[in-house]
């Protein structure tokens, strides 16, 4: 009996080590055989409520992925943090994700201050991050692809749109936007852009305000008032995240409607008008790249995808996500052409790489980071969603530099031989 | 000759029916050939279908203006379609006949720019000249005075001389007179129409004005006559603008105002639980914030079980969000922040972790997205008191509720026993304890009080800002400003607090920008308080000084 029991306890040991060494080896291979990706966006703050559906979307895209057999034959994990809308923490995140997870690449940030934030860090680890939002360009950095719109393939159109006689001949402007880089950038150079195209200074008004804005009455009878001059008027706003809603509710309170002064604005997508009352906004306008309404195989396949991933029938989709969706698979095709996820060769395999848009055609990584995209402008409906009533012939080359900026026009972004820079007026070699 | 009779009379029969078919076949066939991608083309048939004169033509204008039009993608068919649950509830739009339901893709939204719009707008206001409303008769020459189209000008003419009722005879005379302005011969008549204007005065006034102005002056060979037309043309301007300055002021005093109403609604339940009981109650603005959710939920659950109540939602909300946020201040009072009290430091950190709590656990349950609060028919648009001055009735609603609020809470401190006891713990603990007067209990109540009151608070701000989880942190530093300006301890200080503070805030943002207006004021404050560091009405007494 003794026996007996003394030889199962040695039994169950060996079991015990076995079992241990067979899991060991299980997880070493496992741990050679994933690949880790990083998501880096805030789950908590004031951003989560745009950034917490592209990590979603990374989630869904990765695990779409590794159903059809990952990449490179290992399957491909997701690390997601939160850096919680601090913008200092997404660099410390970032280095985390970095030097601790390995991460192979990161795809995040929705800011600009936050992009600013983790730049450095991504350059000193030569690195590579995926920044999916529109943003006021001025920058191209080696470590970054930026699949969100330049303002040359979102501003300037829209304003173009407006100025002609299908959008309405306007002739005089107010610049609207909350009060930081993107807004002030981005009206810089629609300024410019005006003058540049004979509109005078007296018929343009910018007004900023701070984030979060929620009494517009002022900012909403001036802008009646401005556009009472006898002469066509239109908004471009850049207001950002949740000042858009009282901004909008005030508008339609106030009774100025799309035929009057048309509102165009770079921020404002299917998610934001899902937490709103699109009544009495119907005639207002976004320009993007991406509406969740354009008629394509691929988009009712993505919306179908999306809708069953969130197990939410009515969840929306919008623009930075069809950015996140063209990036994140830009970056498969380009490590499986370099057989490889090592950064320089993905970077290399990166240029020229093409992917099918949602909303039909096909768009190009360009040497400058930034993508050729096909341009929309939208007019809001009454069930929320935005519907196409223009869009750009071809696609639009995502420009780092902007034309209309006399210190930026000289420079020339690209990063292959023979100028290998972000920001140069002369070959580098 | 009764045979000629009878015969006539069934040829006439079959003449009418036939026209009448006819008719629904054009507007039918144009109204299918909307499918055409091109912008102008549609506008070129929208005009068609208006001059066909036919009654269902309103009926397919409103509907396509509306976005209720479709056309069925496989036959091509004109459909009213009313989504319903995950599908589009079929109508026909010349019959109103039920047609089933179908699935979205199975039809195609017949799309409609800004241009086409306007167009559509103007096409219904013409048809709508001689609507049996006399309300729509005003709304319809109020919108075509945006559209002054030449062709209008006679058909207009006969209307405003046919016309009984008073109120719209005026609006057609100011359309007509600007269309006189515009296209009119002679110019006896056109000066008499700039002076028609010039009575009729507002924005739309102004624009026609001005772009008139502009005009004549552009015109190179100027007569005497277009000189002549164009002083008087200037002078009339000019007193539009003095006008619509004049209100200018005195919309800037309602905006004040009301920025004011919404200060103090955000600050008075913090007059309570800072100001009266002296806890630095960092998760103020997430008691207002649960009070906002309370709408919510309670607007959800009208709109899902009882939609015809759905108007309504709001005032019942009112009473639940301060139930549902009072007791949330009674669980915290009695959970933390009673082992904290004389150790404000302590409070301030204690109840900040609170307030970043509640904002986690509201973005679990509900999610991070912003939440739609509806505004029931009788909050949306503006008063519209003359041409140009107009007040939006949910600020005008929330002004009224700020008072509303702050005179009961005024009642049940200044004339409730509750009141009394309150006030005496707050003023000295131990003598109000020797009274018999469960200190501890009183202590909940009034953190209690003050919660609820800051619930209701988030009701009337669900109406002009966001219900997201951040709701409560735009408010909170407002509020504190607010209740520290106005005396701590001090429900009239509260008041001419925030008042102060929205009207000052509202007369500098014309001319500094929103930004600059509200550090002008923080300074403003911060001096203030270097002077009075108590605030303006200062309570005295024992207990202060203690």
């Amino acid at each position: 009996m003794n026996k007996f029991k003394k030889m199962a306890n040695r039994l169950s040991a060996t079991a015990l080590i076995c079992a241990g060494a067979l899991g060991f080896g299980m997880q070493a291979q496992a741990a050679e055989d994933t690949i880790k990706i990083g998501v880096l966006h805030s789950l908590s703050g004031t951003m989560a409520i745009s950034e917490s559906t592209l990590k979603d979307t990374v989630l869904m895209l990765v695990d779409d992925l590794n159903k059809k057999g990952g990449l490179l034959g290992k399957k491909v994990e997701a690390v997601v943090v939160d850096p919680a809308s601090n913008w200092p923490l997404f660099a410390e995140k970032a280095r985390e994700l970095i030097e601790v997870e390995k991460v192979d690449v990161v795809f995040g940030c929705w800011t600009s201050v936050s992009r600013k934030s983790v730049l450095p860090v991504f350059e000193e680890l030569n690195s590579m991050l995926f920044y999916p939002v529109q943003y006021e360009g001025e920058e191209s950095s080696r470590n970054v692809f930026y699949t969100g719109a330049a303002p040359n393939q979102q501003a300037i159109p829209a304003v173009e749109y407006l100025m002609s006689e299908e959008g309405g001949s306007v002739e005089r402007w107010i610049l609207a936007g909350t009060d930081y880089v993107y807004p002030r950038t981005t009206n810089k150079i629609l300024k410019a852009f005006l003058k540049s195209k004979g509109v005078k200074d007296e018929d343009i008004m910018i007004n900023y305000t701070p984030f979060g804005h929620s009494d517009w009455q002022t900012i909403v009878s001036d802008i009646k008032k401005f556009g009472s001059a006898g002469k066509k008027t239109a908004v471009v706003s850049t207001i950002n995240g949740d000042a858009n809603v009282p901004f909008y509710k005030e508008l339609g309170n106030q009774g100025v409607s799309s035929s009057d002064i048309p509102v165009i604005a770079f921020s404002v997508g299917e998610e934001e008008l899902a937490g709103l009352d699109t009544k009495p906004l119907v005639g207002h306008l976004a320009a993007w790249n991406y509406f969740m309404s354009v008629e394509s195989a691929e988009n009712e396949a993505f919306i179908d995808k999306w809708q069953a991933f969130t197990k939410d029938e009515d969840r929306v989709t919008n623009d930075p996500m069809e950015a996140t969706y063209i990036g994140f698979n830009m970056w498969v095709q380009a490590v499986k052409q370099a057989g490889t996820t090592d950064v320089d060769a993905v970077r290399q395999a990166m240029y020229g790489q093409e992917f099918k848009n949602l909303t039909g055609g096909t768009a190009v990584m360009n040497t400058n980071h930034h993508l050729s995209k096909p341009v929309l402008i939208g007019e809001i409906q009454d069930d929320g969603q935005l519907e196409t009533v223009w869009s750009t012939d071809g696609l639009v080359k995502g420009d780092a530099w902007s034309d209309f900026i006399p210190e930026s026009k000289v420079l020339t972004a690209n990063w292959t031989y023979p100028y290998v820079c972000g920001g140069c007026q002369q070959p580098m070699f | 000759m009764r045979f000629w009779n009878k015969s006539l009379l069934l040829a006439g029969l079959l003449l009418f029916g036939l026209s009448q078919l006819v008719a629904a076949e054009t507007v039918m066939d144009l109204t299918k050939s909307l499918s055409v991608k091109s912008y102008s083309k549609k506008s070129v048939i929208i005009q068609k279908i208006a001059q066909t004169g036919d009654p269902q033509a309103t009926v397919i204008l409103q509907s396509l203006l509306d976005g209720s039009l479709f056309l069925t993608k496989d036959a091509g068919l004109p459909v009213l379609a009313a989504k319903l649950g995950k599908e589009y509830a079929l109508s026909d739009p010349f019959t109103g006949v039920d047609l089933g339901q179908v699935r979205k893709r199975a039809l195609k939204k017949i799309r409609i720019n800004n241009k086409v719009r306007g167009i559509l707008k103007a096409s219904i206001a013409r048809l709508n000249l001689s609507h049996p409303n006399p309300r729509h008769r005003i709304k319809a020459a109020k919108l075509l005075f945006k559209n002054l189209d030449k062709a209008l000008l006679a058909p207009l003419q006969q209307l405003v001389e046919a016309e009984n009722e008073g109120a719209v005879k005026e609006a057609f005379e100011t359309t007509n007179a600007a269309l006189i302005l515009l296209h009119g011969d002679t110019i006896d008549a056109r000066l008499k129409a700039v002076e028609r204007l010039k009575a009729a005065g507002g924005p739309d006034v102004r624009a026609l004005l001005s772009s008139m102005d502009r005009k004549l002056q552009a015109k190179a060979s100027s007569d005497e006559q277009s000189e002549k037309l164009q002083l008087v043309v200037q002078s009339a301007l000019k007193s539009v603008e003095r006008q619509l300055e004049n209100y200018g002021l005195i919309e800037s005093l309602f905006q004040g105002i009301s920025l004011s109403s919404v200060l103090l609604l955000a600050a008075i339940g913090l007059a309570i639980t800072f100001g009266v009981m002296g806890v630095i109650n960092m998760a103020h603005g997430e008691m207002v914030m649960i009070g906002a959710y309370t709408t919510y939920v309670i607007q959800e659950i009208c709109r899902t079980s009882f939609p015809g109540f759905f108007d309504y939602s709001l005032i019942l909300a009112i009473p639940m969000a301060f139930i549902v946020s009072g007791i949330c201040g009674v669980i915290i009072e009695r959970s933390v922040i009673r082992f904290l009290y004389g150790r404000p430091l302590e409070t301030l950190l204690a109840t900040w972790g609170i307030s970043l709590l509640l904002q986690q656990l509201v973005r679990t349950i509900f999610g991070a997205t912003n939440k739609e609060v509806g505004s029931p028919e009788w909050l949306s648009g503006a008063w519209e008191v003359t041409a140009g001055l107009s007040f939006t009735y949910n600020r005008i609603a929330i002004i009224f509720f700020a008072l509303f609020v702050l005179a009961g809470l005024m009642l049940v401190l200044k004339k409730t026993l509750f009141g009394l006891q309150m006030r005496a713990v707050t003023q000295n603990r131990q003598m109000a304890r020797s009274m018999g007067i469960k200190s501890a209990r009183i202590d909940a109540m009034t953190f209690g009080l003050g919660s609820g009151v800051a619930g209701m608070a988030g009701v009337a701000l669900s109406q002009v800002d966001n219900v997201s989880p951040n709701l409560g942190q735009a408010y909170i530093i407002d509020s504190f400003m607010v209740v520290v300006f106005g005396g701590v301890g001090n429900l009239w200080g509260t008041l001419v607090g925030a008042s102060s503070l929205g009207i000052v805030n509202k007369f500098l943002e014309p001319y500094s920008g929103a930004v600059l207006a509200k550090i002008f004021v923080l300074v403003a404050i911060i001096l203030f308080i270097q002077k009075r560091p108590r605030g303006l009405f200062a309570l005295k007494g024992r207990s202060v000084e203690g």
